[in-house]
């Protein structure tokens, strides 16, 4: 416990010495960086030691709010989700020494600092509070915090509007949060999170509406489909470590919520597995879908993160549905698969969010269409952006396959021996989560094809700059775990035992058991994979003694024939994804602006499409459009005298005095 | 490991081009042409094999790879898939699972690899390879997922140990119908028509043939020997559902090498009867796969 409070000391002190330094040179951004990581290997040690014996660490002390209590508990489930979120934040913030490079001199940096340090304090916090009150205070600097971060170029109006957007998606999912934390305190007459663990909410009605506000309220923390407008703005709005950080751990805080939440609502009725199941649906496949759709980089990252949100909820829904019939294979698979998924993300995206980064530092612009011929200019970046993008399609030999691998188990299994009303929702699953990998692959053989293969697409590429080490070493590491859970596969789904025995509350042996069920067939699978990176030697071996003296030579791309190709030819990435586009119409609602090449010397021509977001347009702007014009008629209490105010606050006191005693 | 299906693999790495020299004849014979020899495929390895080969400027070390991990992956798919009555190689819970994404990692290095040589044609037919296998994924993994809840098991080598033959009298139209979706699945995946012309001259219109435009030599035999291979192992799958079990071990293995080539007959009398379809109309095609797919997993439902 004193190395927990060590790191948030650590985070706190780091975050006001750099805001009062507040300078740009890069010996102090390694002074930000050295508390961050300071902080994250000392919260490491105890959460790991935490995940491997399963003994949760607690730590009290009374805190003069009312009903709040600083109350922090450090148990498997909190310490699962910790050491992604620390390991992100210290890789992150050593990545941001060499990005925020081309920064420096044009602005003081220290609040930037500020509030990266206090948002991963606020996650921290986050994990560990088990009061309420204290929760809901640490989940409004985590949010407030990165409201900061998002709007950190704020003199762009995308960037305002899109922080806007953020704090009003943020501050509505908390206003749910907070009736069920309300209703929660009610119903067990305590604030205590570990209290509401032990006595259950038992009254099925109550239940039901609690787990709503928790889907609702969490989900949009999260960015479950239609929750996620908020995702697609911000993301590419904030630094791009910053957006590692937000779409690789902070939206996991929503899962965190949401898990910790079904630990207190009892054995779910059906209806709850069957939610989750359609919610994962629609964000996975409608997140990839619009994420297939997006030109810029960043954007098409932010609409993955909700298609992986919707696997994560999948595997989650997998195990409800294992809780409604007493399954322990499909709780443990289920939650298994979908809290691995957390891990995974985090480690993929957080990637794939740093190469973005790699190459709008570069290049200057995340704009796919402008980019091309990157493999060349910037081989690390390509190459560790190639093994994201292989991860996150779910494909061997890295750590996307495998917890898709633990979700698709469990539902075949599921789908094999149980009646329709569990059967039917696994094999939507089951065709739902095979079409999110085929599109996900689609995506990235566009993502990585389009931005690192072929020829430049525009001149400024030409002078393109690799990333320097400080920015490499963070994207190797998180390579290298993408890497490492994909071959020891087996060895990383054992050290789920501890989580999945405090969030299912099955006996220890039952959890090992399923779990060596799911570990036989990978074993295979990592067995598989080796023979594969044998046959693999053996056929470049094959090449190389083939092609020995014999002539290999260069020449150019054919193209029928065509002597002068010029790098404009090229498949763009809007062409690529055009079937796509034609056959989803109906749901995408692509814009397109053509203006047809005409006469025999076209002097011009060009095609415009943007795909704005399916919610946004349709659902949340009429609506709040409804609400401003509904509010705009109370405009005439606010007359800007300060005099008057106080006056609508003893009024309102005096009214609510008048209540209480009536 | 079962040592007894050595000898499937090893018929699979002799005799899957084969295949393709019978998909030709058959063609052939309904074109009333003489057609290539059976042994064509073999010669043309042979001959790319001793060549050398030419590389675009454009090209990066991906495009010389995409080939070799092209080829890895499907030789390791083919010890997932059992043949006939023989059990795979290798045998274990949803092992379908990773041969999926074994043929997942093909394609996404066959795509990468097009992509890496800056054509507008390669990345045309990339971009249709994406479009169709991710409609084709679904249909073959809910048609495994009928077959896994009729036999009651989650390996392929137990699935079709126990669906052949006498299973097809008491769950005939759930099996007939998983073997049509399996059908189109194989159509699909190997760029066959209905779906693909592997034989028109024009790169406009093909998928899988103007994706490898490229690649010359050694690299293309590799693609050309992988592409047999991925034939192979998808008419494994729909020869395992027919193919009864004689209890004769060499009675197994000829039913089991004539099922396939009986598969590569009818995919040459489709080739022969049914011209290409438009490009638009496949999507239908395939998502109607996924729906027989289905609807056989809801009849089957009561099992």
């Amino acid at each position: 416990m004193t190395l927990l409070m060590l790191a948030m000391a650590a985070l706190f002190l780091g975050g006001v010495v750099m805001l009062f330094l507040n300078g740009s040179s890069r010996n102090l951004f390694w002074l930000g960086a050295t508390f961050v990581s300071l902080a994250a290997v000392s919260g490491c040690i105890p959460a790991i030691q935490v995940l491997a014996s399963g003994t949760a660490l607690q730590l009290r002390y009374p805190w003069p709010v009312p009903f709040g209590e600083f109350f922090i508990q450090l148990d498997a489930l909190s310490a699962w989700f910790l050491v992604p979120t620390l390991l992100l934040s210290a890789l992150s913030a050593v990545y941001a020494v060499g990005y925020l490079r081309s920064q420096s001199g044009k602005r003081p940096l220290g609040p930037l600092w500020f509030f990266y340090c206090l948002l991963v304090l606020g996650m921290m916090l986050v994990l560990l509070s088990r009061n309420a009150v204290l929760f809901l205070s640490a989940w409004e600097l985590m949010a407030v915090s990165s409201f900061f971060l998002v709007t950190f170029e704020h003199e762009r109006e995308s960037v305002r509007s899109a922080g806007w957007i953020y704090l009003v998606a943020t501050h509505l999912g908390t206003g749910f949060l907070l009736v069920f934390f309300i209703l929660m305190g009610r119903e067990t007459n305590s604030m205590d999170l570990t209290v509401w663990a032990e006595k259950g909410v038992h009254t099925p009605k109550l239940a039901g509406i609690l787990f709503l506000l928790a889907v609702v309220g969490f989900g949009t923390k999260a960015g479950f489909m239609p929750f996620h407008v908020w995702l697609p703005e911000a993301h590419p709005a904030a630094p791009s470590h910053v957006s590692a950080l937000m779409s690789g751990v902070m939206i996991k805080t929503g899962i965190y919520g949401l898990v910790r939440a079904f630990t207190f609502l009892g054995t779910p009725p059906l209806w709850r597995g069957w939610l989750l199941i359609g919610i994962g649906l629609t964000s996975g496949v409608l997140g990839v879908l619009f994420a297939l759709a997006q030109h810029d980089l960043k954007r098409l990252l932010a609409y993955h993160s909700v298609e992986n949100i919707g696997i994560i909820a999948l595997g989650l829904g997998v195990g409800l549905l294992g809780m409604n019939t007493g399954s322990s294979a499909l709780i443990v698979l289920g939650f298994g698969g979908g809290l691995l998924h957390v891990l995974n993300h985090a480690l993929f995206k957080g990637l794939l969010f740093l190469g973005a980064g790699a190459v709008l530092h570069g290049t200057g612009t995340a704009e796919i269409d402008r980019l091309g011929g990157l493999l060349k200019r910037m081989p690390w970046t390509a190459v560790t952006f190639l093994i994201g993008a292989v991860a996150i399609s779910g494909l061997p030999p890295l750590n996307g396959f495998v917890s898709e691998f633990l979700i698709f188990l469990g539902a075949f299994q599921g789908g094999v021996i149980f009646g329709g009303g569990i059967a039917v929702p696994l094999l939507a699953l089951i065709a739902g989560l095979a079409l999110i990998g085929g599109l996900a692959a689609a995506c990235f053989t566009k993502a990585f094809g389009i931005v690192f293969l072929g020829e430049p697409r525009s001149k400024d590429i030409a002078r393109t700059h690799e990333a320097g080490w400080v920015m490499r070493l963070p994207m190797l590491a998180l390579a290298a775990g993408c890497v490492f859970i994909g071959l020891f596969a087996p060895v990383v789904v054992k050290s789920l035992q501890a989580v999945l025995e405090n969030v299912t509350g099955l006996p220890p042996e039952n959890v090992r058991d399923n779990l060596a069920a799911a570990t036989n067939p990978l074993t295979f699978v990592v067995i598989g994979i080796a023979a594969f990176l044998l046959l693999l030697l053996a056929l470049i071996l094959l090449r190389r003694t083939l092609l020995a003296g014999r002539r290999v030579e260069e020449s150019v791309t054919w193209g029928c024939g065509y002597a002068q190709p010029t790098a404009r030819i090229q498949y763009t990435a809007s062409s690529f994804i055009q079937p796509f586009t034609t056959l989803f119409s109906w749901l995408l609602g692509s814009h397109r602006q053509l203006q047809r090449p005409e006469g025999i010397f076209p002097p011009k021509a060009s095609l415009a499409t943007e795909t704005p977001d399916l919610c946004h347009g349709n659902l949340y702007r009429p609506g709040f459009l409804k609400i401003n014009w509904g509010i705009s008629k109370l405009r005439w209490l606010q007359q800007g005298h300060v005099q008057l105010y106080i006056l609508y606050i003893a009024v309102t006191l005096i009214v609510l005095l008048a209540w209480k005693f009536r | 490991m079962n040592t007894i299906s050595f000898i499937p693999l090893l018929l699979a790495l002799v005799l899957s081009p084969l295949l393709l020299g019978i998909i030709n004849r058959t063609k052939a014979l309904f074109a009333g042409r003489r057609g290539q020899p059976f042994l064509q495929t073999y010669f043309d390895l042979w001959k790319l094999l001793q060549k050398g080969a030419i590389y675009s400027r454009t090209t990066t070390w991906l495009f010389r790879a995409g080939p070799m991990l092209g080829l890895a992956a499907v030789l390791m798919a083919v010890t997932l898939v059992p043949f006939g009555n023989f059990p795979a190689l290798i045998a274990f819970p949803a092992d379908f699972l990773f041969f999926a994404c074994l043929l997942g990692v093909m394609r996404f290095f066959t795509v990468i690899a097009a992509l890496d040589t800056g054509s507008s044609f390669e990345g045309m037919g990339a971009s249709r390879e994406v479009f169709f296998s991710a409609l084709a994924e679904p249909a073959l993994l809910v048609a495994l997922a009928t077959l896994a809840r009729q036999a009651g098991s989650l390996s392929l080598s137990t699935i079709f140990g126990q669906v052949s033959g006498g299973h097809w009298l008491q769950a005939g139209p759930v099996l007939a119908l998983v073997f049509i979706a399996l059908m189109i699945v194989l159509l699909a995946e190997n760029a066959r028509i209905p779906v693909d012309d592997p034989n028109t001259h024009l790169e406009l219109t093909m998928i899988h043939e103007v994706m490898v435009l490229d690649h010359g030599g050694p690299d293309f035999a590799f693609i050309l020997y992988g592409a047999a291979l991925k034939l192979w192992v998808l008419a494994a799958l729909v020869v395992g559902m027919i193919v009864p079990d004689t209890g004769t071990l060499w009675l197994n293995l000829v039913l089991a090498v004539g099922g396939m080539f009986l598969v590569a007959v009818v995919v040459g009398v489709i080739e022969s009867l049914m011209a290409r379809l438009r490009l638009l109309m496949v999507p239908q095609l395939l998502a109607g796969a996924g729906a027989l797919a289905a609807m056989a997993f809801l009849l089957g439902l009561n099992k």
